[in-house]
C-alpha cells in the first residue's frame, strides 16, 4: 500500500518501500494550463530533496520541478517527452514523472499529507 | 509650450488635458522626480526642418568616398538589391510593427518570417531555425553557448580560419561563462586536423569551422562531423548564404548547426549594420535555440496561422534562465533576406554564386600572372581568395585606396607573419573591366 | 493566404541577374557541391510584388493603427529618416579598417561620434560605444563593462540586483555575463522595495539594474539612495533606457548616480521596429568605465580634427558585434536628435507623459488601477474588474483588435494581475486618444453586459484565436520541400 506525500511547490509523491515515484499535482497542472514540454532528468542521477528534478513548460509558463525526496533517478516516464498533454489529464496517475530510489524515508517528514495538501490549496 | 515636429497637440488641447487630468501646467507632471535631481544641463543644438536636417546628412555623407571599386569582403559583400527589396520592405505595414505578440493582427510578419525560417532551413538543408539573430559574429557565439547547453559541456574549439572578428564577439561572449576557448591555428589556411584530434575531448561542447573560411578555401569537411560526433560533440559551420547557392550544404555535412550573416541577401553594405545573424540546426535542438520562433498552427475554424512559439525558451518568461537574452532580432532586414531569396530565385541562386565564382577565378588567373604574386593554393576557393604579395600588403591597399580600388583585406593584422598577404573579394558586381583595372593598378604599384 | 513556396512553379524565373563578361571557370569539384538546388520559391517579380503586398495588409503597424504597446514606446517614424540612411547605404565597414582607409569614412565616423556625443548629453555619461545591435545586446554590454570592472579592481562579485518588475532582459543579460540574480519584489508604493534592497546588499553584488521610470511608469523617489546604496558597497549602478523617452531634458541618469545606462533608438529615438528589428542600443559609460569598452572605438584626434579607430586596448571587454553597430538604425536616430533638437526632445518627453496622464484620469473609473499617483510616459491598469466577469486582459486586446487598435502590452509587468500597459507616446493626437478612451470604455462596458461575447474576437482579421499549444507541440516551424 502506497502513500502519497505533497510539497509546497505541488509536486507529489508516492512511496511504496524504496520506490519513490514523483510528478506534479492536478492542481499545478491545472495553474500551468495546457502543458507543452516535460523535461526529464538522466536515470541514474542523484538528486538532493528540494533541488531540481525536471522540468515543465506551458505556452506561456516555464517551471521547475523540485525532488520530493532525495534519491537516485531509477525511471522515468518517457511517454511524457511526446505526449506532454497527459499531464493535463492525469496529473496524479498516468502522468508521473520520475521514480526516485527513496534515499532517506525520514524526507517524508517534511511533506504534507493529502488533507494537509488539500488545506493548503484553500489557504492559497 | 509650441507645437514641433511630432507632437500634434494645439494649445487650446493641451489646457483640455491639462484640466482633466486636474494639474495646472505639465511641468507639475513631472513633481514625482525629486526636484535635487533635475537636470541642470542639456545643450542640444536647436533643431531644424526636415529639408534642412536632410541637407545637413548629405553633408555629412559627402565625407565619405562611398564610391570606391570593392574587393574588399570579411563578412560583408557587395552584392546585386533587386529593387523590390526596397519597396516591397519598405512597406510601412512592415517596418512600423513591432514584434508579432498579438498574431491575428500582425499575420504578415509573422507568415513572412515563418517563409524566411523555411528558407534558412532549405538553404542550409537542416531541420529548424529561429526568426534571426542580431549578425553572424554573434550568431556564431550564440550556437556555441547553444552547443554548451544541448551537451551539458564547456569547452568550445573553434578554427582559426574562421573570421577573426566573428572569432572576437565568441571570445567576448564566453570571457564571463563557465567556458574554455581553444583556438586551433591555421595550417597553410586549412583546418589543423591533427591538432583538432588532440583537443576533442570527453567536455568539448562544439567544434566550430567556416566555409569558405577567412582566406576564401573551400574546405572538404568530410568525415568531421562524424569525428565531432564521436566525442559526443556538435558540429557548427558558418557559412555565407551566397554560396550556398552551389556549395554543400551544413546539413549534407552532417553539422548540427549552421550559422551566418544575411547580409548577403538583400541588405545594404550600410558601414556594417544592420544586417542579420541566421541560425538553424537539427530538430533534436530546437529547445536550445536563441530566439523568437514562428510556428505553425490553426485558428478556431481550424485555419492555418502563424504564433511566436516556443516561447517558454525565452527571456520575457524564463528570465535568468532564458536560452539568451535576445529579445529585438532584425526581422526586417530578415524579411529583406526572403524577398531577396524569393526575387532572385531557385536556380537564380545557384545562377549568382557560380557568377561570383567565375569572376573570382578569372580575376584570381589574372592576378597570378604578375611577377611575385603567388596565389594560396590549399584548397578551392569560392568569390575569395588569399595572394601572396611580394610588397607588405598594407602598403599596397593605401596606393590602391589613393586610386579609388579597395583591392582587399590585409591579412598582417589578424595573422602574425602574413603582412604580404592579401584577400581578395570579387563579387558580381565586378565587372571585368574593374577587375583589369585592378591587376594593372596593382602590377604599378608592386613595380614601384 | 498560400505560402510563397506554394505559389512557386518550377522553372519559373524571377528577377534577371547580369550576364558574365567573364570566361567560365573550370567547375568546383563534385564533392564540395551540394545535391541539389535550394527549395527557394520560383515566381515572377509581379507574383512577388503581389505575395508580399498582400501579406504586408495583414499586419496592425503604426503607420495604420494607434499601437499604444507599452514599454515599446511606438512613436510615428518619420519618413525623412529612411531618406537619411540610404544615403549612406554603399559604405563597406572594412574601408574603415584598411591602412588610410579612415579619412575615406570621416563622414559616418564623425555622425556616430556626433550621435555618441548628444547622448553624452541626454544621458549625463562621459562616453558612449555604439557598437550594440538592440536594448538586450547593450544590457549585456554593461553588465560585461561591469564586470571588467571590477575584474580591474581585484572585486570578487557574483550577484546582480534587479527589481521584480524589471524586464526579462535584465536578469537574462546578467546570466550571460556569468551573474546570479537576486530579486527584490515591488513595494505597495510602486517601486523596488528600498527597506529589502538594503537588506540584500552586500559585497558581492556586482550591479543593480533599473529601469527609471520602471514598467509601471513611475519615477523612484528613492533613486539617489539606491544609487549611494550601491556605490557603499562598490556595486555599479545600471540604467535600462527603454523608458527613456518620459525625461529627456528632465532627468539626467548620470546625474542621479548611474554608472552605465543603454539607449534603445527605436524606441526614444524614433527609429522604425521593423516587426521585432533591428533596434539600436548604445551604452554610455562615466570616467572609471571608458578603458574597458568595446572595440572598434572612435576616438577624435583633437589635434587633426580628425576621427580614428582604436582597436588595441589591452583593457577593453574585446567585441560585442560584427562592425560599429547597426549603422543604418544609427543613422535615423541621429537624423531625429538632429532635427527635433534641445527643445523638440524636452517636449517629447512632456507630452509623452501628459498622454499617458491624460488617458490615465480617463479611464481609472472603469479598470483597476493598482498604482494611482502619476504616471509617467506609461499607464498600467489591470483587467481585475473585468476578470470577476470571467473577461481576461488578453479578451479586451481582442476587442480592440476588432476595433482596429493594436492592443496594449498585456500580462506585463508580471506583478500586476491582468496587466494592460499603455504607452500612447507624444505623436498621437487628443482625437485619437479620445476615440481609444471611448473604446476601452466600450469594452468596461461590455465586460460587464455581454462577458461571453469576448470569447469570439477577434472576428475582422484574417484568423481567429489561434491554437498556440498546438504551435508548441507540433514545433512545425519550416515547411518541408
Amino acid at each position: 500500500m502506497s502513500e502519497i506525500y505533497f510539497t509546497k511547490e505541488h509536486e507529489w509523491v508516492k512511496v511504496s518501500g524504496t520506490s519513490a515515484v514523483c510528478g506534479i499535482s492536478d492542481h499545478a497542472a491545472h495553474e500551468l494550463g495546457d502543458i507543452t514540454f516535460v523535461e526529464l532528468p538522466a536515470v541514474g542521477k542523484q538528486v538532493k530533496q528540494f533541488e531540481v528534478l525536471a522540468a515543465i513548460e506551458s505556452v506561456k509558463a516555464a517551471s521547475d520541478i523540485y525532488a520530493p525526496v532525495s534519491g537516485k533517478v531509477v525511471k522515468v516516464n518517457s511517454e511524457l517527452e511526446d505526449a506532454p498533454e497527459k499531464v493535463n489529464e492525469s496529473a496524479e496517475e498516468a502522468a508521473w514523472m520520475v521514480e526516485l530510489e527513496l534515499a532517506d524515508a525520514g524526507e517524508l517528514a517534511a511533506l504534507m499529507t493529502k488533507v494537509q495538501y488539500d488545506e493548503y490549496l484553500k489557504s492559497l | 509650450m509650441n507645437t514641433s515636429h511630432y507632437c500634434p497637440h494645439t494649445p487650446e488641447e493641451i489646457q483640455e488635458m491639462l484640466a482633466a487630468i486636474g494639474v495646472s501646467s505639465v511641468e507639475e507632471l513631472f513633481a514625482p522626480i525629486p526636484a535635487e535631481l533635475r537636470c541642470s544641463t542639456f545643450n542640444l543644438p536647436a533643431g531644424m526642418s526636415e529639408f534642412e536636417t536632410f541637407a545637413k546628412l548629405q553633408a555629412v555623407a559627402a565625407d565619405n568616398s562611398q564610391n570606391l571599386s570593392l574587393f574588399i569582403g570579411g563578412g560583408f559583400y557587395d552584392h546585386i538589391i533587386p529593387a523590390a527589396v526596397d519597396h516591397l520592405s519598405g512597406r510601412a505595414e512592415f517596418y512600423t510593427a513591432y514584434t508579432p505578440y498579438q498574431p491575428e493582427c500582425s499575420q504578415g510578419t509573422l507568415q513572412a518570417l515563418f517563409e524566411y525560417q523555411t528558407a534558412i532551413c532549405r538553404l542550409t538543408g537542416l531541420d529548424v531555425s529561429n526568426a534571426s539573430l542580431y549578425d553572424g559574429a554573434t550568431g556564431l557565439a550564440e550556437a556555441a553557448l547553444m552547443a554548451m547547453r544541448a551537451t551539458n559541456r564547456t569547452k568550445v574549439i573553434v578554427d582559426g580560419c574562421v573570421s577573426p572578428i566573428a572569432r572576437q564577439v565568441l571570445a567576448t561572449y564566453l570571457s564571463n561563462q563557465d567556458a574554455e576557448l581553444v583556438e586551433l591555428p591555421p595550417l597553410d589556411g586549412l583546418l589543423n586536423r591533427a591538432e583538432l584530434a588532440k583537443q576533442l575531448d570527453a567536455n568539448t561542447a562544439a567544434v566550430l569551422v567556416q566555409y569558405p573560411n577567412v582566406f576564401g578555401c573551400v574546405e572538404d569537411f568530410s568525415g568531421l562531423a562524424d569525428q565531432a560526433h564521436a566525442a559526443g560533440a556538435l558540429l557548427v559551420t558558418a557559412v555565407y548564404p551566397v554560396a550556398l547557392g552551389i556549395l554543400k550544404t551544413p546539413g549534407e555535412l552532417g553539422a548540427d548547426i549552421a550559422v551566418g550573416d544575411g547580409q548577403s541577401l538583400g541588405n545594404p553594405l550600410s558601414f556594417g549594420g544592420p544586417s542579420f545573424g541566421f541560425i538553424a540546426a537539427k530538430k533534436a535542438h530546437i529547445r536550445n535555440m536563441p530566439g523568437r520562433i514562428v510556428g505553425e498552427t490553426v485558428d478556431k475554424n481550424g485555419k492555418r496561422g502563424f504564433v511566436l512559439t516556443l516561447q517558454a525558451r525565452e527571456q520575457h518568461i524564463k528570465r535568468h534562465k532564458a536560452t539568451s537574452n535576445i529579445c529585438s532580432n532584425q526581422s526586417l532586414c530578415a524579411l529583406r533576406g526572403l524577398i531577396f531569396l524569393g526575387a532572385i530565385g531557385k536556380q537564380g541562386l545557384a545562377d549568382l554564386a557560380r557568377l561570383n565564382y567565375d569572376k573570382a577565378e578569372y580575376a584570381k588567373s589574372c592576378l597570378s600572372t604578375l611577377p611575385g604574386v603567388t596565389v594560396l593554393q590549399t584548397a578551392p576557393t569560392f568569390n575569395e581568395f588569399t595572394v601572396s604579395l611580394p610588397k607588405p600588403a598594407d602598403q599596397v591597399v593605401e596606393a590602391l585606396l589613393k586610386k579609388g580600388i579597395a583591392a582587399g583585406l590585409p591579412l598582417g593584422r589578424f595573422y602574425a607573419g602574413s603582412e604580404n598577404m592579401l584577400v581578395v573579394t570579387v563579387t558580381e558586381k565586378r565587372s571585368k573591366k574593374e577587375i583589369d583595372l585592378l591587376v594593372k593598378e596593382l602590377e604599378v604599384v608592386l613595380c614601384n | 493566404m498560400q505560402l510563397i513556396y506554394e505559389k512557386s512553379v518550377n522553372g519559373r524565373r524571377g528577377v534577371m541577374l547580369p550576364a558574365s563578361d567573364v570566361p567560365a571557370a573550370v567547375a568546383l569539384p563534385q564533392n564540395l557541391l551540394r545535391s541539389e538546388s535550394a527549395g527557394l520559391p520560383e515566381l515572377s517579380e509581379l507574383d512577388l510584388v503581389r505575395h508580399f503586398t498582400n501579406l504586408s495588409r495583414r499586419n496592425f503597424s503604426v503607420d495604420t493603427n494607434f499601437y499604444p504597446l507599452g514599454s515599446c514606446t511606438m512613436k510615428y517614424n518619420a519618413k525623412v529618416l529612411e531618406n537619411a540612411a540610404n544615403l549612406f547605404a554603399p559604405l563597406h565597414p572594412m574601408t574603415a579598417l584598411l591602412p588610410g582607409g579612415e579619412e575615406l569614412c570621416q563622414g559616418s565616423l564623425g555622425m556616430l561620434y556626433d550621435l555618441g556625443q548628444m547622448l553624452v548629453d541626454i544621458t549625463g555619461m562621459d562616453e558612449v560605444t555604439t557598437q550594440p545591435l538592440a536594448g538586450a545586446h547593450g544590457e549585456m554590454t554593461g553588465m560585461l563593462l561591469v564586470a571588467a570592472y571590477h575584474k580591474a579592481k581585484g572585486n570578487k562579485k557574483k550577484y546582480v540586483v534587479v527589481p521584480d518588475s524589471s524586464h526579462g532582459t535584465n536578469p537574462a543579460s546578467a546570466a550571460m555575463v556569468g551573474y546570479e540574480i537576486i530579486t527584490i519584489p515591488t513595494a505597495p508604493y510602486g517601486d523596488m522595495d528600498l527597506e529589502l534592497f538594503k537588506q540584500a546588499m552586500n559585497g558581492e553584488v556586482a550591479a543593480v539594474m533599473m529601469t527609471c521610470p520602471n514598467t509601471l511608469g513611475l519615477f523612484n523617489p528613492y533613486i539617489k539612495e539606491i544609487a549611494d546604496i550601491a556605490h557603499s558597497h562598490d556595486a555599479l549602478m545600471y540604467y535600462d533606457g527603454a523608458n527613456l523617452n518620459a525625461i529627456m531634458g528632465k532627468v539626467r541618469p548620470g546625474d542621479v548616480g548611474f554608472d552605465v545606462v543603454h539607449v534603445n533608438l527605436h524606441k526614444t529615438f524614433g527609429t522604425p521596429h521593423g516587426g521585432g528589428g533591428p533596434g539600436s542600443g548604445p551604452v554610455g559609460v562615466k570616467k572609471s568605465l571608458i578603458p574597458f569598452l568595446p572595440m572598434p572605438r572612435i576616438i577624435h584626434d583633437e589635434v587633426s580634427g580628425k576621427l580614428e579607430i582604436q582597436t588595441d586596448n589591452p583593457l577593453s571587454i574585446g567585441r560585442t558585434a560584427n562592425f560599429f553597430g547597426n549603422f543604418g538604425v544609427m543613422v535615423k536616430a541621429y537624423t531625429y536628435m538632429i532635427m527635433l533638437g534641445r527643445e523638440g526632445l524636452i517636449q517629447v518627453s512632456e507630452q509623452a507623459v501628459l498622454n499617458a496622464n491624460y488617458i490615465k484620469e480617463k479611464l481609472k473609473g472603469y479598470f483597476d488601477l493598482p498604482y494611482s499617483q502619476t504616471c509617467m510616459h506609461e499607464v498600467v491598469f489591470s483587467a481585475s474588474k473585468q476578470l470577476a466577469q470571467g473577461v481576461h486582459a488578453i479578451d479586451i486586446a481582442k476587442f480592440l483588435i476588432d476595433k482596429g487598435y493594436h492592443p496594449p502590452t498585456v500580462y506585463f509587468p508580471m506583478i500586476v494581475k491582468e496587466a494592460i500597459m499603455i504607452e500612447p507616446t507624444e505623436t498621437e493626437s487628443k482625437a485619437t486618444m479620445d476615440a481609444f478612451i471611448e473604446v476601452m470604455i466600450e469594452a468596461a462596458q461590455q465586460a460587464e453586459s455581454d462577458p461571453d461575447s469576448f470569447a469570439a474576437m477577434p472576428v475582422t482579421m484574417p484568423v481567429t484565436r489561434l491554437d498556440e499549444t498546438r504551435a508548441a507541440r507540433s514545433q512545425t516551424v519550416c515547411c518541408l520541400g
